[in-house]
């Protein structure tokens, strides 16, 4: 486990560390200029080789710093995790630098969230998207995204000529559908929030 | 000789059959259903199971999978079909050759089933003309070889000849 002597010499040792309270696991704030530079140090010199996740969060589009970067890094020595977060300068291009070099592992993971998120990761090998075809134009965990998804033709025209097809907004049909988390199961099952409207009858008043 | 027999007797009637054409064309391709695994999600576990011994589709007349549209005549539609994936799903289709039959299994190819989000198709029948849905998520063999049963029905109810009328166009391959 991480003890105490480890962070205070962590943080004693770079500057550009925030030190963020989390009841997880260590958890730490890390300057845009060295993202790479604490990464190469995590993984070079001390013990966590293993890039376990990265994603990001969108603050909302109010935010002052809307998107910022999120890692885990695992140690096989210390049998505990790292998470160090960054911010990204921009809130229009979000752009960070790539871990993929020091990480293999990265190297999809920054796809995913190029994909998800729009932010982009320089010095990546292959910057494109992973899960959504390449001429999608939305981003869509982003907080202006809706769930039920946006209009949008489908990549293929050939397809869409004969089948008449496009991406459309999924009926939610009162949804989100979300359990109720309690009771017995037959009742906490997943279903629709508020059953008093769906996409052919609106909600009454 | 039997005075009330109704089925066919050589010595009465000779080395002829006489029948309709699409009785015995309907009557031959039911019973030679060659079908296409599109297995995109957990559905296809279902499916293999339902080829393999404890439900052996075999018995059925129904067991040449084969993994080429070109050697298969009955698409079944296994999983949760992404609108990535929906472009393939429809050039395969194109790809088999006439007379050709779908089968959606499962709630997410019939209708995107819990998938209500911007990813997923909600139903292959957008893309694909589908001729028997199988509910359940996913659906045991046996609701699997019962629609196959039920496709077998609809194929022998069929005109023979529809797959030679029709004009609609079909995607480039």
């Amino acid at each position: 486990m991480i003890d105490q002597d480890f962070i205070d010499e962590l943080l004693a040792k770079h500057s550009y560390l925030g030190f963020i309270s989390h009841e997880d696991c260590l958890t730490l704030s890390c300057n845009r200029d060295h993202w790479v530079d604490f990464a190469t140090y995590l993984s070079l010199e001390e013990t966590f080789d293993l890039l376990v996740d990265l994603t990001a969060i969108d603050h909302g589009e109010d935010a002052e710093i809307r998107f910022s970067v999120v890692c885990h890094y695992y140690s096989r020595v210390h049998h505990d995790y790292i998470r160090a977060h960054v911010e990204c300068a921009s809130n229009e291009n979000p752009e960070i630098p790539s871990l993929s070099s020091i990480y293999p592992s990265a190297d999809w993971h920054e796809r995913e969230t190029f994909d998800m998120f729009g932010i982009r990761f320089s010095n990546h090998p292959n910057m494109k998207r992973i899960l959504m075809w390449d001429e999608y134009p939305y981003f869509p965990l982003r907080k202006d995204f809706p769930l039920a998804g946006i209009d949008t033709p489908l990549p293929a025209p050939d397809v869409v000529e004969v089948t008449k097809a496009s991406v459309e907004p999924a009926p939610m049909m009162g949804g989100p559908f979300v359990s109720s988390g309690s009771g017995p199961m037959s009742d906490s099952e997943p279903r629709a929030k508020d059953e008093s409207w769906t996409e052919k009858s609106e909600k009454p008043g | 000789m039997i005075a009330n027999e109704v089925a066919y007797n050589g010595k009465v009637e000779g080395d002829v059959i006489v029948t309709k054409a699409d009785a015995v064309i309907n009557w031959i391709r039911k019973h030679s259903v060659w079908p296409m695994p599109m297995g995109l999600a957990c559905c296809a576990i279902e499916l293999m199971a339902s080829a393999a011994s404890r439900y052996d589709i075999s018995r059925f007349g129904m067991e040449v999978m084969r993994f080429s549209p070109r050697q298969s005549d009955c698409m079944i539609v296994a999983g949760t079909v992404t609108y990535k994936m929906a472009e393939v799903v429809r050039r395969i289709y194109d790809q088999m050759g006439d007379p050709k039959w779908v089968v959606a299994m499962g709630a997410c190819a019939s209708t995107g089933g819990m998938y209500r989000s911007y990813a997923v198709m909600q139903g292959v029948d957008n893309i694909v003309p589908v001729d028997v849905y199988v509910s359940g998520c996913p659906p045991r063999p046996e609701a699997l070889l019962d629609a196959m049963m039920k496709l077998q029905d609809k194929i022998g109810k069929e005109s023979s000849v529809k797959n030679l009328t029709k004009t609609a166009p079909a995607v480039s391959s």
